[in-house]
This record gives structure tokens, C-alpha cells and sequence, in this order.
């Protein structure tokens, strides 16, 4: 028997949907109206600009990079004098960004990965220790720690003469530390060129060593190869080159230090100001990381009879670190771009350089244009790398 | 099966726990443990949780550390000895209740990871033992699948081959089906009454009553800390001799 068909309840007149009823016409409404929003906008504040310039007859565009700066640049990786031109000043201005950026990544990598993993010891006092350090740099604001840091350094070092010294060799006043180098021979270029092969040869190393595992089954050393690889290589090529031991050393003369080289306690003031703030952030991803591993992999890798170092090389850190890449990207940033509060310190990076140039020049929208542009740029290239890396150590579960 | 009484007689003890005491702090959570396993027994232990079992078969291969009394296992004492300890851990295979397979690894891979790197086998020649032992739990087709695409069931199948893989004298399970679904059990109870058909020595805490029933040598019933009850299982659920062994019973056989 046919079930008889159930009846509709009687459907409302027909008046047709109004259009802003219909969610695609909605959403398309709302677009357009953002979109106008935006480019209104934009247009005023463009057209203001100009006028406003106009007005006040205020030259515009680049050109005046290649004009004359006229300032001094306390530090520099570079050539720089006050004749050159202002274009030879960012690029002063922007190797200082990168040098205390650069060299504060690596450092609060390191400090980083001790702290947080100190911070899960089992040691009562290493473990109390940790967090002592990361609840109160974390929660001070970084300004305010560069402040405290340039100012216990210039009060409490001393002067001139008086610098502390270490094996009469490196000496640290109020005006920085001079350290002694190599003096320049001829054979170090070819280490260097050494030290690079030597890198390949140790990731040649490490191919082989997987390769040989397979095939025989004996684990083959990777570390001290390695080494001997990375540090080795230069070592010989320094022997061969008569092994060049002068070494140009910071000596005391009637008022100033001459010989070796010097970095600058505004930079100093900088470095441990970024690496011991951004350190504790980094050491809480690192034992975020390590913490999202469930103890049962751990015991499982055991139960195997796998050694401590191979659980933690073959088992925990490829998990811990799909975990840490990414906030570890963020913090990276954060160092990088936290460094243009060197201005308030007076170490001369891009943000003091364009800030002069700004002020010289009048020409506003340009100096900040530039800065916007590298910070983009730096961040942008740490962003894309570690992306690639993330993507390598990402973990396939499906 | 068949030489089950010969064996016995032929071999002494693989696994000796005599007075084995353990605290957390303030409890005492392993009571003077006395526990001798022959060489191909198989021990189910039962109790109510929080009695022990899982602490005491985990001190067998020191995932938990005994503060008094003695552990021997194939000859080898669990002393605080990393290398003793190694040499001890290569003989015990170890089933978990969550499985805990390695989610950044094939299946394949997750099984051939120890016998690379603790015995030393080639590649292939791991690769090849490790498909024999998945085709005995019956998923060699899930070999290049990663456990996240696994069956709950699938899963502890693999996890008892990967333990497999190290050709160990003795399998512990730690509550291996508690994490089940109910349809999954009895693929993963089939796998372990194979293994122990095979003569391998098994100490497995479990609530299965049936699959003890089916294997064991002799069961024992932990409370409170410590073995109440140590008994074949025709005589353990015939005629239990504790009253607290009763009540458990009672408990749990409907």
C-alpha cells in the first residue's frame, strides 16, 4: 500500500527574497563596502599627504639619499664618515640591526633551550632557579630592563684606565670591550674557504653515516666526525699556512686603548638587554615542547631498550619540535624588531639613523618608509626560513 | 601446549621479586612482593585499581624504581646500573595501555627503530623480521601508514610487534585492551592467546576472565599493595581462598 504523501503546511504568499536577505548578495555587499572604505580612505590620507607637503612646500621623494649626511655614526661595520652620503648611513645604521639581531638570536637560542629545560630538573634548586628568572624578565617591559642594563653598566664599570681586565688581554670600561684578534694574514681567507667545506663535508658525513647504519646496521659516529670536520679542516689549512700566531692585542696607552677590536657598551647594554628578556619566552616554548610529549613515549622508547640519548634524539625532540618552531618563529621576530629600541640607549642602529635623517632632512614619510620596508624585509626572510624549517621537522601523522 | 609441565620442570625462575617494597612519598604502594615466573609462564595479574598491578610489572623492567628488596630477571639484577638496566629492558617486551606508538613514524618505522639502533640491524634485514611479525597480527597492509590512521585495535597489534621485533624472553601488558572499543578486544586478545600458545613468558595485567581462563599458568590477585592470592586459574576461580579475592570475584564475573 502507497503511504499517502504528507501535506506541506501551506507555504507563506510568495513576496520573493529580498536581495540583502540572500547570504552570497549579502556577502558581496559587504565586501564592496569594505573595499570602497579602504580605498576612501587611503585616497584622503594620500591626497592630504600631498597637499599638506604642498603647502608647506616640503621636498618629496628619495632623492635626497645621495645627498651629503653630515652626522657621525658612533659605530659601524662599515666605512662611514660624515661626508658620505645618506644611503651609505642606513646601511651603517641597518648592519647594526642585523649585528645585534643576528648575534642575539643565536644567543637566546641557547640560553633559551638551558633555561627551559632547567626549568623541568628534577633539582629543586636549578628548577626554582628557572622560573625565578623567567617570571621576572618576562614580566618587566623590555624598555624599561635596557634602561636598567645601560645604566648599571656605564655607573658601575669603570672609566677609562681603570677598565677591568682578563689576561691582560680583554678589558671592559664604560666605553665597551676591547678584545684582541688575530692580526690579518694571508692564510685566513683560505680558512674560512675551509671552514665552508669543512660544513659540507660534516653534512656529507652525516648522509653517509645514515647510509652505513642501513646497510650494516652499526651506528656510525656522527658528533665528533663532525667537529673534526667543521674545525679541523681550518686547523690544517692554518698549519699548512705556517700556522700565524700574532695576535693583535688591546694595549693601554696615555689616555685610550689601542690595538684589537671594540664593541660598544651601548651594544653590550642592547644584546644582554634582548637575549635575557626574549630568553625567558623562548624557555617557556622549549618546555612547551618538550612537555606536549606524553610520558608513555618516553617509557615506550625505554621499554625498547633504547639509550637516554637516542629516546631523546630519535623519539622526543622530533615531536617537541613541531611544537617549539613555530612560537620560536614569533620570538625571533620579536627580538629582531625589538631592537630598534636601541634609540633609547643611543646605539646606532636603522631606527637612530633614519631618526636623524628624518630630523635633518624633514623628509618623514620617506625615512619611516624605509624602515618599514627592512623590518618588513628582515622579517619576511626569518618568517620564510623558519617556515621552511617547520616544514621539515613538521611532524606526518595522517 | 602439549610439554607444558615438562618445561616448567626444566626451567627455573626468568623473573625473581623477592621482598619488593615501593613508596610514593608517604604510600606504600608495593608490599613485600614475592613473585617467581618460569621461564614460558603465563601470569595474569588482576585486582582492583589502584592495588599495584600496573607499579609491580613496571618495576620488572624499572620504568618504576623498588626501594627494598630484590629484582632478578634472566640472571640480571635491577640495580642502579644503566647498562644492567639496558641489558634487562632488550630481554622484556612491554605492552602499554595507550599504545604509545610513535606518531612521527610508519608503522613499519616504529618497528624497525629499536632493532636498528639497539641490536644493529641492517635496514633490510629489520625491515623484512618486521613485516614477518605484522603479517602475524595480521596488518602487513598498514606497514607505510602512520598510527594516527590506525584502529585502536590496529594500533596495540603494532604495538605488540614492535615489541616482537626485539625477539624478547619475556612480554609484559599493561591493561592492553582497557583502552578499547568493546569490537576491537578480542582482535587484540587473539593476537596475545597466539603469542602465548607460542611458549613465550607473559606476565599480563588484564580483566579479561576469559582470556585468563584461556592462558594462564596461575593468577594472581593483588590489593591494597600487595599479592593476596597466587593460584592456577581452575582452582583461583573455583575456590578462592581469600575473602577479598570473593568479593573482587563477585565484582566483576556476572
Amino acid at each position: 500500500m502507497a503511504e499517502p504523501t504528507p501535506s506541506l503546511a501551506p507555504a507563506r504568499p510568495p513576496t520573493g527574497p529580498r536581495v540583502w536577505n540572500n547570504p552570497r548578495a549579502r556577502a558581496i555587499i559587504y565586501q564592496v563596502l569594505v573595499l570602497g572604505g579602504v580605498i576612501g580612505a587611503a585616497a584622503y590620507l594620500i591626497d592630504n599627504t600631498l597637499t599638506n607637503l604642498a603647502e608647506r612646500s616640503i621636498r618629496s621623494g628619495f632623492s635626497f639619499i645621495w645627498h651629503e649626511a653630515g652626522f657621525a655614526i658612533s659605530e659601524a661595520l662599515i666605512d662611514y664618515q660624515p661626508n658620505h652620503s645618506y644611503v651609505r648611513a642606513f646601511i651603517a645604521g641597518l648592519l647594526n640591526t642585523l649585528k645585534v639581531g643576528l648575534l642575539g638570536i643565536v644567543l637566546v637560542t641557547i640560553l633559551g633551550i638551558i633555561i627551559g629545560i632547567a626549568r623541568l630538573s628534577t633539582n629543586w634548586l636549578v628548577a626554582r632557579l628557572a622560573s625565578v628568572y623567567v617570571e621576572t624578565f618576562r614580566n618587566v617591559p623590555l624598555l624599561l630592563q635596557l634602561y636598567l642594563w645601560y645604566s648599571l653598566l656605564t655607573e658601575m664599570l669603570p672609566g677609562g684606565r681603570d677598565a677591568l681586565s682578563l689576561f691582560t688581554a680583554f678589558y671592559l670600561n664604560k666605553s665597551g670591550l676591547m678584545y684582541p684578534v688575530p692580526v690579518y694574514d694571508g692564510i685566513h681567507p683560505f680558512m674560512i674557504v675551509a671552514f665552508l667545506i669543512g660544513c659540507v663535508g660534516a653534512y656529507a658525513w652525516g648522509r653517509y653515516a645514515t647510509r652505513r647504519h642501513e646497510a650494516t646496521g652499526v651506528p656510525t659516529p656522527r658528533f665528533w666526525p663532525s667537529v673534526g670536520f667543521v674545525l679541523g679542516l681550518p686547523l690544517v689549512v692554518w698549519l699548512i699556512g705556517g700556522a700565524p700566531t700574532a695576535i693583535d692585542v688591546p694595549q693601554m696607552e696615555r689616555f685610550r686603548f689601542v690595538g684589537g677590536w671594540h664593541v660598544s657598551i651601548e651594544f653590550i647594554a642592547l644584546l644582554l638587554g634582548l637575549v635575557v628578556y626574549t630568553g625567558a619566552f623562548v624557555a617557556e616554548t622549549v618546555r612547551a615542547g618538550i612537555l606536549s610529549v606524553s610520558r608513555g613515549q618516553t617509557e615506550a622508547a625505554l621499554s625498547l631498550g633504547l639509550r637516554r640519548g637516542l629516546v631523546l634524539r630519535l623519539v622526543l625532540l622530533p615531536q617537541a619540535l613541531r611544537v617549539i618552531m613555530p612560537p620560536l618563529t614569533s620570538q625571533y621576530l620579536n627580538l629582531m624588531k625589538n631592537s630598534s629600541l636601541a634609540v633609547a640607549i643611543g646605539y646606532p642602529d636603522l631606527v637612530a639613523v633614519a631618526n636623524t635623517t628624518l630630523n635633518q632632512t624633514g623628509q618623514a614619510i620617506e625615512a619611516i618608509a624605509v624602515i618599514m620596508a627592512v623590518y618588513l624585509t628582515i622579517s619576511l626572510a626569518i618568517s620564510g626560513f623558519m617556515n621552511w624549517y617547520n616544514k621539515r621537522v613538521a611532524l606526518v601523522e595522517r | 601446549m602439549i610439554n607444558l609441565a615438562e618445561r616448567r620442570a626444566a626451567s627455573g625462575p626468568v623473573i625473581q621479586m623477592a621482598g619488593v617494597n615501593k613508596w610514593y612519598g608517604e604510600f606504600h604502594v608495593l608490599k613485600n612482593i614475592n613473585l617467581e615466573v618460569r621461564s614460558g609462564e603465563r601470569v595474569v595479574v588482576c585486582g582492583p585499581s589502584g592495588s599495584g598491578k600496573s607499579t609491580m610489572i613496571r618495576c620488572i623492567n624499572r620504568l618504576e624504581e623498588h626501594q627494598k628488596g630484590r629484582i632478578v630477571v634472566d640472571g640480571i639484577e635491577l640495580i642502579a646500573d644503566l647498562k644492567q638496566i639496558d641489558a634487562v629492558r632488550r630481554e622484556i617486551g612491554m605492552v602499554f595501555q595507550h599504545f604509545n606508538l610513535f606518531p612521527h613514524m610508519t608503522v613499519l618505522e616504529n618497528l624497525t627503530l629499536a632493532p636498528m639502533w639497539v641490536r644493529n640491524t641492517p635496514r633490510k634485514e629489520a625491515e623484512d623480521a618486521a613485516m614477518a611479525y605484522l603479517e602475524r597480527v595480521k596488518i602487513p597492509e598498514q606497514a607505510h601508514k602512520f598510527p594516527g590512521q590506525l584502529s585502536g585495535g590496529q594500533q596495540q597489534r603494532v604495538a605488540i610487534a614492535r615489541s616482537l621485533c626485539m625477539k624478547p624472553k619475556i612480554m609484559l601488558f599493561d591493561e592492553p585492551t582497557s583502552a578499547l572499543d568493546p569490537e576491537m578486544i578480542k582482535e587484540v586478545l587473539d593476537v596475545m592467546i597466539e603469542l602465548a600458545q607460542g611458549g613465550m613468558t607473559m606476565i599480563c595485567v588484564t580483566h579479561e576472565m576469559g582470556f585468563a581462563r584461556t592462558v594462564a599458568d596461575s593468577m594472581v590477585f593483588m590489593d591494597g599493595g600487595e599479592i593476596v592470592e597466587k593460584a592456577p586459574p581452575t582452582e583461583f576461580f573455583k575456590n578462592p581462598k581469600s575473602e577479598r579475592t570473593k568479593l573482587f570475584l563477585s565484582q566483576i564475573l556476572h
